[in-house]
C-alpha cells in the first residue's frame, strides 16, 4: 500500500541520519589531541570548587508546568482527530467542540488563579 | 526511476530499496548543504545589522568561513567531565541532531517531490521536532554539573510550555485543508492561509521561535547569563552538533511556516506537471523559507533577550488563552461558511459575460473560498484589535502598580521608609 512505502522511506530515514552526526564526531576523535588531566576534567563551577553533589533538587514548580502541559496536550490529542473530520461534520458538533474547549479554558482559570503559573 | 532500474533487470524490490534510499540521501543533503550557506548568511546579515563586516577573510565574501569553524571543531580536544554519564553524555547531541533532521522527511518540495507523504505529516513533525527537548534534558542531566542541570530544567519548562500554542495554531491549517498530510496542506492553499489567519501564522510562528531557544527567547543559551546552559561541559565537535541542530532547527521551522501558512511550493508556474513544474515549485518553496530566515534573523539582531518569567507568562497567560479563542473563532466560522466546491463548479459551467471571466481569471477554486477566507480575516484583525487593546490596558494598570510600589504617594511630602514590596 502507499502508506506502507511511506512509512518504510521514514524507517530508512531514521536508520542512515544517525551517521550524519556520528561521522564529524567520529572524525573528531581521530584527529583531536587527547591530553586528559586531572584539573581539566573538573566540574565546571566558576572556577571555584564544587560545592555539594551536582544533581541538586528539583523544584516543583517545574512539575507545575508540566502537570498543566499534559492537561493541554491531551487535549491536543483529542483536537486532532476532530480538526481532520472538520468538512464532515455539522454546526452542532462545532458547538460541542466549544463547550469542551471553554471546560479546558477553565482548567486553565483555576490554575492561574491557584499561582500554578507563577515562577516564583 | 524505479521503472528504469525494473527495466535494466533489477528486482522489483531491491529497486524500490534503492530508489527510497537515494531519496533519503537527497533530502537530508539539502538541509546539511544549508547548514554550511546558512552559518555564513547569519554571520553576515548579524555583522551588517551591527555595523561591521562580518567574516570576509577566508575565501570570497567570507564564503570558506564555515568550513573554517568546522574544522576548528574538528581538532579540539573532547573533554569529558569527571563523574559524567558516559553514554548520555555522548547520545544527547547526537539525538539533537538527528531530531532536525528526521522533521525533512515529510517537507514537501513541490508537487512531486516529497520524502514521505504520510497521512498524519502534522503530527510527525510536532513528534519528531520534540525529541530535540528530550536531547536537552539528557545533556544537562549526563553533563553533572549544576549549572547544566538547572539550565535543562529551566530550558524543558519553557519548550514544554510552547509547545501548546504551537500545535493549536497548526490544529487550524489543518482544520482549513481537511487533512494532516503536509502535501495535502499545501495543495488546499488557494488562498494562502496567511492572508486568511494572520493570527495563527504569527503565533505559529513566535510558538517555534521560542521552540528552537532563538532569540528573543535564547536564555536557553544565553553565554553571557547562565554560562551556555546545558551546554556547558560540551566541546570540540560535540558542542558544533548541538550548534548545527539549533542552526538547523531555525531554518527547518522556517520552511514549516511557508508550507503551513505561505503556500508552501505554491507560485507561478509550480503547478504545472512535469520537472519543470517540479523544480520552479523547489525553487518558490525555497524563495519563502529564506524570506522567513531573513525575519528570524531581523528578530534575533533586534529584540533584547526575554526574562524566563515573563517568557513563562508570555506563553500561558497570553499565547494560550489567544490560541484557544482563535481555535473556537476560526472553527465556527470555518463551519459556517464552509466553501461548497462542488456547486461553485457548477455555477462556474454556466457562468457568462463577466462572471465567466472572473472564475477564469481567479479560478474557481479561489472564489469559492473567498466568503470564508474574508470572514475569518475580519475576525482575525478584530481578535487582534481586541487582544491589543486588552493588554495594552493591562500595561497601564500594571505601570501604576509598579510606580506606586517605587515611590508610594506619602503625607506633606516626607520620604518614609516604605514596606516591603508586595510579590510580583
Amino acid at each position: 500500500m502507499q502508506q506502507t512505502n511511506e512509512w518504510i522511506f521514514i524507517g530508512i530515514f531514521f536508520a542512515i541520519c544517525w551517521v550524519f552526526p556520528a561521522a564529524p564526531v567520529i572524525m573528531a576523535q581521530l584527529l583531536q589531541p587527547k591530553r586528559p588531566n586531572k584539573v581539566k576534567q573538573e566540574t565546571y563551577e566558576c572556577g571555584i570548587e564544587t560545592i555539594g553533589p551536582s544533581w541538586v533538587q528539583f523544584k516543583v514548580q517545574y512539575y507545575m508546568y508540566a502537570l498543566v502541559f499534559l492537561v493541554f496536550d491531551i487535549e491536543t490529542v483529542f483536537l486532532f482527530p476532530f480538526a481532520v473530520a472538520f468538512n464532515q461534520v455539522t454546526l452542532f458538533a462545532v458547538f460541542e467542540l466549544v463547550v469542551f474547549i471553554l471546560l479546558l479554558g477553565v482548567a486553565l482559570v483555576y490554575a492561574w488563579r491557584k499561582g500554578a503559573l507563577e515562577w516564583a | 526511476m524505479i521503472d528504469f532500474l525494473v527495466s535494466q533487470g533489477w528486482s522489483k524490490d531491491v529497486a524500490t530499496g534503492v530508489a527510497l534510499l537515494l531519496g533519503v540521501i537527497a533530502v537530508s543533503s539539502f538541509g546539511l548543504v544549508w547548514v554550511i550557506f546558512g552559518i555564513w548568511l547569519e554571520r553576515k546579515f548579524a555583522g551588517r545589522v551591527q555595523d561591521r563586516l562580518g567574516p570576509n577573510r577566508t575565501g570570497p565574501f567570507g564564503l570558506f568561513q564555515t568550513f573554517a569553524d568546522l574544522g576548528k571543531l574538528l581538532t579540539k580536544e573532547d573533554i569529558t567531565p569527571e563523574g559524567a554519564d558516559k553514554f548520555i553524555f555522548n547520545f544527547a547531541p547526537l539525538l539533537s541532531v538527528v531530531a532536525v533532521i528526521l522533521i525533512w522527511a515529510v517537507v514537501p518540495f513541490s508537487k512531486e517531490w516529497i520524502g514521505a507523504d504520510v497521512n498524519v505529516g502534522v503530527l510527525y513533525f510536532t513528534a519528531v521536532g520534540s525529541l530535540g527537548t528530550l536531547s536537552i534534558l539528557l545533556a544537562g542531566w549526563g553533563s553533572n554539573n549544576k549549572y547544566a542541570l538547572l539550565g535543562a530544567f529551566r530550558v524543558i519548562a519553557a519548550l514544554i510550555s510552547y509547545e501548546v500554542p504551537m500545535i493549536l495554531s497548526i490544529l487550524i491549517p489543518v482544520i482549513l485543508a481537511g487533512t494532516m498530510s503536509m502535501q495535502g496542506i499545501v495543495e488546499a492553499q488557494h488562498i494562502w492561509y496567511v492572508f486568511i489567519v494572520p493570527v495563527t501564522a504569527v503565533m505559529f510562528f513566535t510558538s517555534s521561535l521560542a521552540e528552537i531557544g532563538r532569540s528573543p527567547f535564547d536564555l536557553i543559551e544565553a553565554e553571557s547569563e547562565i554560562v551556555a546552559g546545558f551546554n556547558i561541559e560540551y566541546s570540540g565537535m560535540k558542542f558544533g552538533m548541538f550548534f548545527a541542530a539549533e542552526f538547523l532547527h531555525a531554518f527547518t521551522i522556517s520552511v514549516l511556516t511557508a508550507i503551513l501558512f505561505f503556500g508552501g511550493w505554491r507560485g507561478i508556474g509550480a503547478s504545472v506537471a512535469g520537472a519543470g513544474g517540479d523544480a520552479l515549485g523547489f525553487v518558490w518553496l525555497f524563495i519563502k523559507s529564506v524570506g522567513l530566515y531573513l525575519l528570524v534573523m531581523l528578530i534575533r539582531n533586534t529584540v533584547p533577550r526575554i526574562r524566563i518569567d515573563h517568557m513563562m507568562s508570555l506563553n500561558w497567560k497570553i499565547l494560550v488563552p489567544l490560541s484557544l479563542v482563535n481555535l473556537i473563532m476560526v472553527a465556527i466560522l470555518a463551519k459556517v461558511f464552509q466553501p461548497d466546491y462542488a456547486g461553485q463548479f457548477q455555477i462556474a459551467a454556466n457562468a457568462t459575460g463577466l462572471g465567466a471571466l472572473l472564475y477564469q481569471f481567479f479560478g474557481v477554486n479561489i472564489v469559492a473560498e473567498l466568503p470564508r477566507a474574508i470572514a475569518l480575516l475580519i475576525a482575525n484583525l478584530l481578535l487582534w484589535v481586541v487582544v491589543s487593546a486588552v493588554l495594552h490596558r493591562f500595561a497601564i494598570l500594571d505601570r501604576r502598580r509598579v510606580q506606586d510600589w517605587v515611590e508610594p504617594a506619602t503625607v506633606a511630602g516626607e520620604h518614609t521608609a516604605s514596606a516591603p514590596a508586595p510579590g510580583r
